[in-house]
């Protein structure tokens, strides 16, 4: 018989970032940091990958946060505490890999700082001394500072409009941390394509081993449909079963960025209608 | 007396031109009369060939004959006690090279069509709400088996009619596994495999959705569970892609990114929650069934297709039906071709293929006579969709690492014929043990694994 999964946690963090919690027992007793899980909405739904953002083995419990960016994300967002999910399956891909590096930076970005969290408490537990950096357009969708805080030795939170924290960029603050004269040994970044580009090329210019955590497109999640590929040193891989963490100096980011875009006019028109369904109200905040 | 009609009894299906634009099934099915006219066609040979064959050894003239008697109910209760997949197999096995190829009907005119009488009873008793699912006694022993795919779901029918407790483990949020996510549902309906899975949990089979087996269990965990037994039957899904530039642009797809996102997705529906992208001319590149599936599925979402293959079309390795049918619907077989890049716009998108014309040199390891290339004779055809059929290797998630477990160079789960692996307790088979083959030699794996799960269990 077909299984469902009760969302017994939701939150909304931000107007358009929300909080899950999910009964998957089994998943929470294996899911490690860097390891994400991927879900159906509906019976007709699509398969998205997310991140796992927390798993609490006792409580049977593996949060994820979203951000609604598309017509699955906006349908699952309108499910509330109590309510199921058609499928969840996980834990998949490789763990990152925690051990004690000495003294280490994790660079979130936006909604990545959900899957930065769990990376740097691991590191953090693991006897690290971490740096844990959060990036955010504005003071307002600032999520998790608290979370954050816990999670690391010392947090910085940078907003692009400067009102709130370090005023610029994560790759800002990074540089500014290595300028003081910190030494890092290695380096974490998650979070959108383009923040993790510039953050490698900036680790690469400092001689910082960096890995970054990547998300491309995929279905089964398994290494069956290869639509995750790519390019890593020359060598195709798959994000699902190889990945999802990279070596982010060995990873052809223009070629992710583009090929992330395979399906932008699609999603397009679904957020659109989605939105048309709900009164248009989705669309704004 | 036999009926000696030299040919076989006709099967009505779509016109070409109609079907090549729906995504309903092309073969439209015997009525009784065309079945019962071709049952009567078995001349009964006291040493049937076709039942040699077989690989799942389906008695095919007992079952014919019961047919050419119109006892459907008979014909079928014979048929499911050997085959636990008879509407599937009907449809897709390549009888041509198994039970009608050693048809002695076939000598002299054409074999008798086997595989249809098969698919008109399977049906036949969907249809009356028949269905074979009398299990022996609970005999209070648990097996798991690793993916519902022709090869699981044949030893989990096996075992459970035994009275075993069978669990099945799906990663898939569907189970059937290829039978749902890779042959087209214009060749086998998907509620057709619904209809059988059904059955399976019918006879007490407890299919387990959404669970990758090596992820959020492992084989070890399963033996710790109390399974006294696993099956491994998780096929050989990784694709392969040619390593030529370009295969990163927009538009290209592995067959199976391209067939799951249609099969298992429903991509093809307009109100569909999943992408594919509408091409407008795409370029498939292989010669097996796969590509021909992926072939006349972008042909019914609207493209002009050609087949890219490297050797001519006597080599081609898929169903001479599966041509037959594809080329009937307008795909185009650019023959003796190889592609060696793909060129893309600034966009990313995929603009063009480069290819070069290839000439039959002397016959290689696989006995096929070797490609070669012809020099200085690139051209450019302009696609805005490649999508790379070359065949697939091992996935070793589900079995990786576990302790004791020998792989053969492959990656493959080195199995003998009986489904025997190097640890006591792990049986496995269908393409996870033999790389990738068709589905009735997983059914004929997974049916022999059964009967090994169930000698070891009893032995132990």
């Amino acid at each position: 018989m077909h299984q469902t999964y009760e969302i017994v946690v939701k939150k909304t963090l931000t107007p358009e970032i929300s909080l899950i919690s999910v009964s998957a027992p089994l998943v929470a007793a294996k899911a490690k940091a860097g390891q994400f899980i991927i879900l159906r909405v509906d019976e007709d739904g699509e398969r998205i990958p997310l991140t796992i953002s927390n798993a609490d083995p006792e409580k049977g419990l593996v949060t994820v946060v979203f951000q609604k960016i598309g017509a699955t994300t906006m349908a699952l967002d309108q499910l509330q505490q109590g309510e199921r999910l058609h499928d969840f399956v996980g834990p998949l891909g490789q763990a990152t890999e925690v051990e004690n590096l000495g003294r280490v930076a994790v660079l979130g970005g936006g909604l990545g700082c959900a899957i930065a969290l769990p990376v740097a408490k691991a590191l953090t537990e693991a006897g690290n001394t971490v740096d844990l950096i959060g990036g955010f357009k504005t003071k307002d969708i600032v999520i998790l500072e608290d979370e954050m805080k816990n999670a690391c030795t010392d947090l910085h939170i940078c907003t692009d409009d400067g009102s709130y924290g370090f005023n610029g960029f994560v790759t800002g603050k990074l540089e500014e941390l290595i300028a003081s004269g910190v030494k890092f040994d290695h380096v974490f970044a998650i979070g959108p394509l383009m923040m993790m580009k510039f953050a490698c090329k900036l680790t690469e210019k400092y001689g910082i081993p960096t890995t970054v955590s990547m998300n491309p497109v995929m279905i089964d999640g398994t290494g069956m449909c290869g639509g995750c590929r790519l390019t890593v040193d020359g060598e195709v891989k798959f994000a699902c079963v190889d990945g999802p963490d990279f070596d982010g100096h060995k990873v052809d980011f223009d070629e992710v960025i583009a090929r992330n875009a395979t399906y932008r006019d699609f999603e397009t028109r679904a957020k659109e209608k989605h939105a048309c369904r709900l009164g248009g109200g989705a669309m704004n905040g | 007396m036999a009926n000696m009609q030299m040919n076989k009894t006709p099967m009505p299906e779509q016109e070409p031109n109609v079907r090549n634009a729906n995504f309903k099934e092309v073969a439209l099915g015997y009525t009784l009369e065309q079945a019962v006219n071709e049952a009567k066609r078995c001349l009964q040979c006291k040493n049937p060939a076709c039942v040699g064959g077989c690989p799942v050894g389906i008695p095919i003239p007992q079952f014919l004959a019961k047919v050419a008697e119109e006892d459907i109910a008979g014909a079928y209760e014979i048929l499911s006690n050997a085959n636990a997949l008879p509407a599937i197999s009907g449809r897709v096995c390549p009888q041509e090279n198994q039970c009608e190829g050693k048809c002695i009907r076939g000598i002299k005119g054409e074999p008798v069509s086997i595989g249809r009488v098969e698919r008109f009873v399977a049906d036949w008793a969907a249809e009356h709400g028949i269905a074979n699912v009398a299990t022996a006694p609970k005999n209070g022993h648990k097996v798991a088996v690793v993916g519902s795919g022709p090869a699981g779901l044949t030893c989990a029918g096996e075992l459970a009619r035994m009275g075993y407790d069978v669990t099945v483990f799906e990663a898939f949020h569907t189970a059937g596994g290829v039978l749902s996510y890779g042959i087209p549902e214009f060749r086998l309906p998907k509620a057709i495999v619904a209809r059988e899975v059904a059955n399976l949990e019918k006879m007490g089979v407890d299919i387990q959705l959404n669970m990758v087996i090596g992820k959020i269990l492992t084989i070890t965990d399963l033996f710790d569970m109390g399974y006294e037994s696993v099956f491994i039957g998780s096929g050989a899904g990784l694709p392969m892609f040619m390593k030529i530039p370009g295969e990163a642009l927009i538009g290209v797809y592995s067959a199976n990114e391209y067939l799951t996102r249609i099969n298992l997705m429903k991509a093809y529906r307009e109100d569909a929650a999943t992408p594919i992208l509408r091409n407008k001319k795409v370029a498939v590149v292989g010669g097996g069934n796969v590509a021909m599936d992926a072939a006349r599925c972008a042909k019914r979402l609207g493209a002009e297709v050609h087949i890219i293959y490297r050797r001519s079309e006597a080599e081609l390795p898929a169903r001479k039906e599966e041509v037959h049918h594809a080329k009937e619907e307008g795909i185009i077989f650019d023959l003796l071709t190889n592609p060696v890049c793909i060129k893309g716009d600034e966009t990313n998108h995929v603009s063009a293929i480069t290819c070069v014309k290839m000439e039959l040199g002397e016959p290689d390891a696989s006995g096929r006579r070797s490609p070669v290339v012809v020099e200085g004779s690139d051209f450019d055809i302009e696609v805005d969709a490649v999508i790379m059929a070359l065949g697939t290797q091992a996935n070793q998630m589900s079995y990786n690492g576990t302790p004791g477990l020998e792989k053969t160079r492959k990656g493959c789960v080195a199995a003998d014929e009986k489904g025997i692996t190097s640890v006591p307790g792990i049986f496995a088979g269908g393409d996870a043990a033999t790389g990738a083959a068709t589905v009735i030699l997983a059914m004929g794996a997974g049916k022999s694994a059964a009967k090994s799960i169930d000698e070891y269990i009893k032995s132990k």
